[in-house]
């Protein structure tokens, strides 16, 4: 008889329960850890929708579409032949989420209910009410639990992921974890282990749309313990969220897409309230620079003509970093149908009626389309991935899978909406299946792996926590608001590179005062103050990660926008017109040379930079990407 | 208004040791929540005579009211602490661990029961597995959407839990929160199927008939889930199945 294998997931989000699942299902046992009930996931935030082509609307959609628009969209960066598969079997993915008991709207005759959402042309989204996410994220939860009373899952909720730990050949074995109310640190032993810890997002400090949770902590572990990184200069900045003292809160794209203005005050001393502005003093600079598109251009213009205005214009409104998102002007009645969820959360959250106000709004870190670094096989026969291959999510290390926000696999260069909860679900689903073949090929067991690599990797954890606790000056709440101060400013929505070298050499000033934090207390348990710290560090670490590759890719792409490298497609031009020809064949040379996987090794001397081509198997590069 | 914020916090160091009550004074903003003002607290854990003091450990992570993380009693009121402004409360405010979980430190409950008895009751779909098999789940009119959906929202908070009279430590109440997810699971098309012993989980000591109807479920929930209907209408579906485990399934 085989041994029983053990796998670890790090993460309860989408992406690692369903990895979870996968690899119950399979029949292995499966441990989840996660710094608190699994269900209070960052997964829960997303609104919108998922994306999978069912063409039930008429209108001719295809999956080869969805294909198509998510290549583009992510400026060709991603891999082609998973994102292929994943767009293939979205409809698949839908199913089995409405057989788990998904909430999904319906039409008139019960079907699953479609939405348009940024970027594409036909309606592609399903959604359940305002809270997609939550109920994807609840239906794979209830069949963890079901596995759960099977016996063939078990939870360790309220548990960090502090490090890996690896056998003499570097294969990873299994975790070292710090329980969050005793606080004491301990190891486990698996026959691998798949990271799934979701995004980064505060690495922006609280100008981020993320969870608070959300410090890629976990994945930056990893990646000092050998696991690379990728693309991770690539990073969504959403134009339109309500500011906070705390976190940023997402307004969607659907109340510029039903009619609200982007302004600010001409006179960058105009302190009147916003109402008694008079229409002329108000400058529309959205409907000025894009007269087309007005206010519903893509997320990544609208970001930068914000920063824009208020950086290099000095318009910001009263003087801050901030615009109005202005919906006054719409009929009270229709705006209450069609943007309840957004004005709900404005007037809960900001206690003002944005029927009667206009919204003060600014641009946030949303996403991070970069992240651990994953393999994949692809079928030389369908050109997609190699079903069940061990080697589809493995990371860098061998024994590491990772899957979900924290991988770099589907969204290129920018990710379009909607397909994040695509991506998790099915990259957490390959994941398992890829862990699941690897543990059928593992000859020996998790007992041949010397009691001592274990002990003394906890050890050196301890000792981690012992000289935090010596204590210092700094305060590392402050910090963090240096670090997301640094961060939004210098390595933001606009980028250059005399920035980005004076970013770095800040951060790496930062990353000196975070080992010495003023930790003073007299209590031992739950001590929130020291997981802080330790994730601070990570968060600086990543910080000099994002700016080092943003340093090293001179161009414009996707999100990463530096407009030193910019090449804009000639007005009056389009495909065809020999100007237009030119511009393409500009665009190609950059191809040449930028269109690569920007690659991040850790190093004591800081991150190493390198490239790697991108496979182009599926839609060779020829059209440059074109709002006009 | 005034310029300061005032509150009143309960600590507790370990599961183990005595409560205590300590004041805090922040400088008013305006926009402030329970979690962001507890926010500049464990900046300058300082309280308002000036001792420094261990910041004030509390859960929070999505800040959007749909993770259901930072529960606490709120001037004597169970609610979600990012979504509470903190100018429509009256001051000092009083903030207090929920009382029906143990402790863990300061405003940090273990809420473990409630995923326990969403165990209890089965609060789950029976599938095959997670793969596809080209059909999905069979058609859900737009009407029974509307009413599933409104229980699907429940984040696990516990509020509901905390206000309900009959809910306990010490005791094994399911409770609302549990009751309404087979409310929900029994109304899906596939989910019937088992709905005899979701119900059956339901029906002896310690389920629905514990329920006193004192209502207060439905008044606290964020989510404005119609808790209590779904105790009426569990009321109905158990006493038919008492009928059918007496004269024998029909179905």
């Amino acid at each position: 008889m085989k041994p029983q294998r053990k796998v670890i997931v790090v993460g309860g989000g989408l992406g690692g329960l369903w990895s979870a699942l996968r690899v119950a299902e399979a029949g292995f046992q499966v441990e989840i850890f996660s710094l608190f009930e699994v269900k209070r996931s960052h997964s829960v935030c997303a609104q919108g929708g998922i994306n999978a082509s069912i063409d039930t609307k008429g209108e001719r959609d295809s999956v080869w579409q969805h294909i198509v628009d998510t290549l583009k969209g992510g400026a060709y960066l991603a891999n082609q032949p998973p994102v292929k598969t994943m767009c293939e079997q979205a409809p698949g993915i839908i199913r089995t989420f409405e057989r788990m008991g998904v909430t999904f709207s319906r039409t008139a005759e019960g079907l699953l209910d479609l939405r348009l959402f940024g970027g594409v042309k036909n309606r592609r989204t399903l959604f359940a009410g305002a809270s997609t996410g939550q109920q994807l994220l609840y239906g794979v939860d209830q069949e963890i639990r079901r596995q759960e009373a099977l016996g063939r899952v078990r939870k360790f909720e309220w548990w960090e992921f502090l490090s890996l730990v690896k056998d003499g050949q570097g294969i990873c074995k299994g975790i070292v974890a710090m329980n969050l109310r005793t606080m004491d640190v301990k190891h486990f032993r698996a026959d691998a282990v798949i990271l799934a810890s979701g995004g980064m997002g505060h690495v922006f400090g609280h100008r981020s749309t993320n969870s608070t949770n959300s410090t890629g902590a976990a994945a930056c572990r990893a990646y000092q313990q050998g696991a690379r990184f990728a693309n991770c200069e690539f990073f969504q900045f959403h134009p339109t969220a309500m500011l906070g003292d705390d976190k940023t809160r997402l307004m969607s794209e659907a109340a510029r897409g039903e009619g609200g203005r982007i302004w600010v005050p001409k006179d960058p001393a105009e302190r009147r309230k916003p109402t008694r502005i008079p229409e002329q003093e108000r400058y529309y600079f959205l409907e000025e620079w894009y007269p087309s598109y007005g206010n519903t251009v893509p997320r990544d213009l609208a970001s930068r003509a914000i920063w824009k205005v208020v950086h290099e214009m000095g318009l910001g409104v009263g003087g801050e970093h901030k615009v109005y998102l202005d919906i006054t002007h719409l009929n009270p009645g229709f705006i209450e149908q069609r943007l309840h969820a957004i004005l709900d959360i404005y007037r809960k959250f900001h206690g003002t009626d944005p029927v009667h106000e206009p919204m003060e709004i600014y641009p946030s870190a949303h996403y991070a389309m970069g992240g651990l670094w994953v393999d994949f096989e692809k079928d030389e026969n369908s050109g997609g991935l190699k079903a069940g291959s061990p080697r589809n999510h493995a990371s860098s290390i061998p024994g590491l899978y990772a899957c979900g926000e924290c991988d770099y696999g589907y969204h290129g260069a920018n990710r379009l909406g909607a397909n994040s909860l695509l991506s998790a679900s099915f990259s957490g689903r390959v994941a398992g299946e890829a862990v699941a073949s690897y543990l059928e090929g593992l000859e020996a067991g998790l007992e041949a792996v010397p009691e001592h690599l274990y002990t003394d990797e906890v050890s050196r954890q301890q000792r981690l926590n012992q000289d935090l606790l010596r204590g210092g000056a700094e305060n590392p709440y402050t910090l963090h608001h240096e670090l997301g101060e640094i961060m939004s400013s210098q390595v933001g929505v606009v980028r250059d590179n005399a920035t980005l070298k004076q970013a770095i050499d800040s951060l790496q000033g930062l990353a000196q005062r975070c080992r010495a934090v003023d930790l003073e207390s007299n209590n031992s348990w739950s001590n929130q103050g020291l997981v802080y710290a330790r994730q601070l560090q990570e968060m600086v670490r990543l910080g000099l990660v994002i700016a080092s590759s943003a340093l090293a890719r001179d161009e414009c792409r996707g999100a990463h926008y530096k407009p030193a490298f910019e090449l804009t497609p000639p007005t009056d031009a389009y495909p065809g017109d020999p100007a237009y020809e030119v511009y393409r064949e500009k665009w190609k040379q950059q191809n040449q040379q930028w269109l690569k996987t920007t690659i991040t090794e850790h190093s004591t001397a800081g991150p190493r930079i390198s490239f790697e081509q991108v496979d182009l198997s599926v839609l060779p590069p020829e059209e440059p990407r074109d709002y006009r | 208004m005034a310029n300061t914020i005032e509150l009143d916090i309960r600590r507790q160091d370990t599961p183990y040791s005595p409560p205590y009550w300590q004041r805090f004074s922040i400088p008013h903003r305006r926009g402030h929540n329970i979690v962001s003002a507890l926010m500049v607290i464990r900046e300058h854990p300082f309280t308002q005579e000036g001792k420094r003091v261990d910041p004030v450990a509390w859960e929070f992570n999505c800040m959007e009211e749909v993770c259901g993380a930072c529960s606490m009693m709120i001037n004597g009121r169970p609610r979600q602490a990012c979504s509470t402004l903190v100018d429509s409360l009256e001051q000092p405010i009083r903030l207090e661990p929920l009382s029906k979980f143990p402790v863990v430190r300061d405003l940090m409950v273990d809420r473990s029961k409630i995923f326990n008895d969403l165990k209890r009751v089965r609060a789950w779909i029976e599938i095959d597995g997670a793969w596809d098999i080209h059909q999905g789940a069979p058609r859900i009119s737009p009407v029974a959407w509307k009413e599933n959906y409104l229980y699907s929202r429940c984040m696990s908070c516990g509020c509901c839990l905390e206000a309900c009279p009959e809910y306990a430590t010490e005791k094994d109440f399911v409770g609302p929160a549990a009751l309404a997810a087979v409310r929900l699971m029994n109304s899906h098309p596939t989910g019937r199927y088992h709905r005899r012993q979701r119900l059956h989980a339901i029906m002896g000591d310690d389920g629905l008939s514990n329920c006193g109807n004192a209502q207060n479920c439905v008044r606290v929930c964020p989510k404005q889930i119609p808790l209590t209907t779904a105790i009426g209408e569990l009321g109905r579906q158990t006493s038919l199945q008492l009928l059918r485990d007496l004269f024998g399934e029909s179905e």
